[in-house]
Order: C-alpha cells, then structure tokens, then sequence
C-alpha cells in the first residue's frame, strides 16, 4: 500500500470535519474522493499533507507514519499537493513557480530513475516553454492549473494530491487536464484525485471512494459504483 | 552659496537621511508582515534595544564601527529567540495571540532598558571621521547624514540581490503571497520565517545604531519610529519592498520641507499622504493583499 489513511478525525473549531475517515491509494493507482460539497473531501487531503492537523488517526505512506507531520515534511516524503484554486504565486515567473516545486538536498529526491526534469516537463507541458518569463498572475485558469501540477511535479512526488482540477475550465480544458493526469500516471506517478466532474473522475479512476457528511458512504471500483446506481443517487445527485 | 539654496539642500539630505532610516526600519516590518503576517509591534523596540547597545559598546571601545557591527547583530539573535521560543508557540492559536505577544515583548524590552540605562536622554557623538561638512560643486552637505544615506543603499542593494537572484529571495517572495502552499512544496517554511524574523531585526538594529549620534538614545525612540514605520508598511503596501522604499523617501522628504514651508501642518502631512493614498489604493501602493 502506498498510502494507507485510517480513521482520520480532524476539527475545525467545534466543527467535526472528519469522522473516521479511511482512505487508501496502491502503487500506480488513480483513486477518487466524491461526493457533494462540504463534505470533507478536501479537508482529507489537508490533512495527509499536513495543512490541517488530525486529532486522531494515522497516516501511513510507504509504510511510514507521518500524522501530524509539517507540510514541507509530507512533500519530502513524495508527496505533491496540488489544491484548489490551483494558488500560483502570482507575482512569480512561470520558470519560478516551476522551481519552487524543486526539494533541495539528495535525501529529498525521491522519484529515482524517474525524475522530472525541465525538459520533460516542456515536453509535457509545451505552451510553458515559451511563457517561461511571465508572470504567474497573467495565466489563464487552464494555464494555471497546469502550471500548479507542473510545479508539484518537479518535486518528483511517487504520489499526487489533486483537489478541483478541472473546477471553473472549459469544456475542452477538462479534458486537457483530464488527459494530463492520465499521462502523468502512466508515467508511474500514483494520484488521489477529489473531483466534481463525475465523467472525469469516473473515466480516470480505478478505485472510487464516495464521501457522506464527514465520513466515508462507499468504496469500490468505478464498475461496482456503476452497477449501484442508488449509491449514486444517495451520495452524488444534488 | 546662495544661503537659500543651501538651506534647501540641507533640508532636502536631513530628510532623506531619516527616509533611509525610516526604510531600514520598516524593510524588515513589511517582509515580517508579509510572510508571517504578523504585525510585529515589537520591531521597533529592537531599532530602540541596538541603538542601546550600541552606546555601551562606544562606552567601552570607542569603536564606531564596532558599534556598528555588535548592536545589530544582538538584536537580531534577541528577535530570533523570540521568534523561535515565543511566536512560534503562539501561532497554533491565530493572529491575535502573535499581536499581544509583541506587544508583550516590546513592554519588557522598554522596562529592560529603562532598568540597565536609565530613563535620560544618552549622547553619542558623530564618530570624528564622520563629522563635519563635505563640501560638492559650491554646496556644502552634512557628512554623517550622507553617510546614512549611503548606508542604507547598499543594504537595499544587497537585499535586493538576495531577493530577486537567490533561491532564498524566490521563496521568500513566493511565502509573501502563499507560506502555507510553499511549505507544502517542500520547503522549510518556519526556518525561512526564522531567517526573514532576524535578517528584519538586524536591519532595524542598523538603523538604531546610525540615529543615534542624531537624536540621543531614550526610552521614547521606538515610539515615534515604530508609528513611523506601520505607516509606511501601510501606505506602500504590506510586503512590498519597493513601497516601503518609496514611501520612507517620501516621508523622510514630506517631514523635512513640511517644516521649513508649513510648520504648523508639518506634523500630520505623513497622515494626509497615508489617507490620500489609501482612499485611492486601499492595499497600498503596491500591496497584492488585504
């Protein structure tokens, strides 16, 4: 297992944001976190990365815990976070917020033979070779969420945290993005993804988990979800 | 000389001499605000503590430069230690426990001092080297305060260069929009925190040092130059250099000429600059955040 979540309880105040939430993501899987807003799915990215700490519960990552580890700890792991609303540093350069993702020191590096250099990322991401030098600020929403995974990517993560990334995009970015995250998967790079789209998540995932109000409703794989579809009614129609 | 010119320009290097203070001062205060967001209320006391320190190390060696280097310096590591045993505590419980704790840092500084060095006013001398006129193309300037002057430009020359040429500046510019997702990218965030906390105090130690000889050390000084500075912070922009920069100039300038021309508004012609500028820019004038 490469991330194995157990029974996360995290608080915001007073408020019981998760109630023993489990989650688990094997080696080159993509596995997706549904379910309607404010339910926790976010939150349960924050807090295996470390942005929001857990009260109880463990997070184990290459059979390593890391509860309640800082942020930049987590990502030493090998784990990249890629958020919501994307949060370029808007008054960076594109080649900057690119370098921003690079983790200093060997001990740090931990994508081995398959390491995400400048050029591979180019390769990938062709539009951003020629905007190196302009500011973060200036991209457009698709623009901006590619430079978010493109960034985190450089970071040479074994496991990406995605959150929306196909929220507010047009049609023919989402499956840019959508595209995107499969290749980057191919390339041996395992994700948890929280999304909306349901065609997207779906057509992605091999394993979905749906979310009810702070606490897990369904796990399964996208045939079993398919072939449920009063659990999708229950967890997913507005 | 036509006496009025050089009165003019007399005017016109006092007030850029106290800009460049004003700058060392609030530098440190925007950048502290900026990434931490903390508006360190103790940051003057550290530009009051070193100008201090800096009167017994002259005491004792009679070494300007010593000075210069000793005071700033045991500023900085007092403001690091705070950083690193006080805030750093508090900043699980929000915005509000970090404030009052500055607050709390900057009272005990003050008793501190008033305990070690008493409550009158201290005089430093001008070092001797540095007294005196100079004199340019038939104008005559002030030594000392072109010293500041210069001082002051190439510490922003080099702050400069650490911003915008170093890994360090790149991350500290990226954690002045978003700390939290530079951390998460990586990178030891409270340690960068640690870094700016004393690199600010430091250069607020610079400039405690450099004020002295002008106006005595007192138990008052971190109170005109701590307001001083929040304007600044607040009228350039928090986080932005180039604002704080800017507006110290502007400030240095504004209260200089505005006693010579308009001595009974002189006093609040910062405040009309700052509520000028605010109603037109309400982040500043180069501020990216509320």
């Amino acid at each position: 297992m490469l991330l194995d979540v157990k029974k996360l309880n995290t608080y915001y105040g007073e408020s019981h944001v998760l109630q023993d939430m489990s989650v688990a993501v094997k080696d080159g899987e993509i596995v997706a976190l549904l379910g309607r807003n404010g339910m926790g799915k976010t939150t349960t990215l924050k807090s295996i990365i470390g942005l929001a700490k857990p009260k109880s519960g463990t997070v184990l990552f290459q059979g390593k815990d890391i509860t309640g580890f800082a942020p930049y700890k987590v990502a030493r792991t090998g784990i990249g976070y890629v958020p919501e609303d994307r949060r370029i540093f808007p008054n960076l350069s594109v080649l900057d917020n690119l370098k921003m993702g690079i983790k200093h020191g060997k001990e740090f590096q931990t994508g081995g033979q398959n390491q995400w250099t400048f050029e591979r990322i180019f390769k990938h991401f062709p539009y951003m070779k020629a905007r190196t030098n302009q500011r973060g600020a200036l991209l457009s929403g698709g623009e901006q969420q590619m430079l978010a995974i493109a960034r985190t990517l450089m970071g040479n993560p074994d496991l990406l945290l995605v959150d929306e990334p196909t929220e507010g995009l047009a049609p023919v970015l989402v499956e840019e993005v959508r595209d995107m995250l499969e290749e980057i998967n191919k390339a041996g790079v395992s994700i948890l993804l929280v999304e909306h789209n349901l065609k997207v998540a779906l057509s992605l995932a091999n394993r979905v988990y749906l979310m009810g109000k702070a606490h897990l409703g369904f796990t399964g794989t996208v045939e079993e979800l398919k072939a449920q579809p009063e659990i999708r009614v229950k967890y997913l129609e507005v | 000389m036509d006496p009025v010119t050089a009165m003019y320009v007399a005017q016109g290097i006092h007030g850029l001499a106290y800009g460049m203070i004003l700058f060392l001062v609030a530098s440190g205060l925007t950048l502290i605000f900026g990434m931490m967001g903390i508006l360190n209320l103790a940051h003057a006391s550290f530009f009051m503590l070193s100008a201090y320190i800096s009167y017994t190390v002259l005491q004792v060696t009679g070494n300007f430069w010593l000075a210069l280097l000793i005071a700033p310096v045991v500023s900085a590591v007092i403001g690091i230690l705070m950083e690193r045993f006080l805030l750093r505590r508090v900043h699980a419980s929000g915005h509000i426990g970090e404030l009052i704790l500055t607050v709390g840092v900057a009272l005990v500084i003050l008793e501190s001092v008033k305990v070690f060095w008493g409550t009158e006013n201290l005089p430093l001398p001008v070092p001797e080297f540095l007294q005196g006129l100079v004199s340019v193309a038939g104008l005559e300037y002030p030594i000392y305060r072109l010293f500041i002057i210069a001082l002051a430009l190439v510490l922003l020359a080099i702050l400069t260069v650490i911003l915008y040429k170093t890994r360090l500046g790149m991350v500290v510019r990226a954690a002045v929009s978003d700390a939290d997702m530079v951390n998460a990218l990586g990178v030891n965030v409270p340690l960068v925190f640690m870094a700016v906390f004393g690199i600010g105090t430091w250069m607020a130690g610079i400039a405690g040092v450099a004020i002295a000889p002008i106006l005595t050390v007192f138990p008052g000084l971190a109170d005109q130059m701590g307001m001083d500075a929040f304007m600044v912070v607040v009228t350039g922009g928090f986080g932005s250099l180039g604002g704080a920069f800017l507006v110290s100039t502007i400030f240095g300038l504004l209260s200089s000429y505005g006693v010579q021309f308009v001595s009974a508004l002189a006093p609040v012609l910062m405040f009309i600059f700052m509520a000028i500028v605010l109603v037109i820019k309400p982040m500043g004038l180069f501020g990216e955040r509320e």
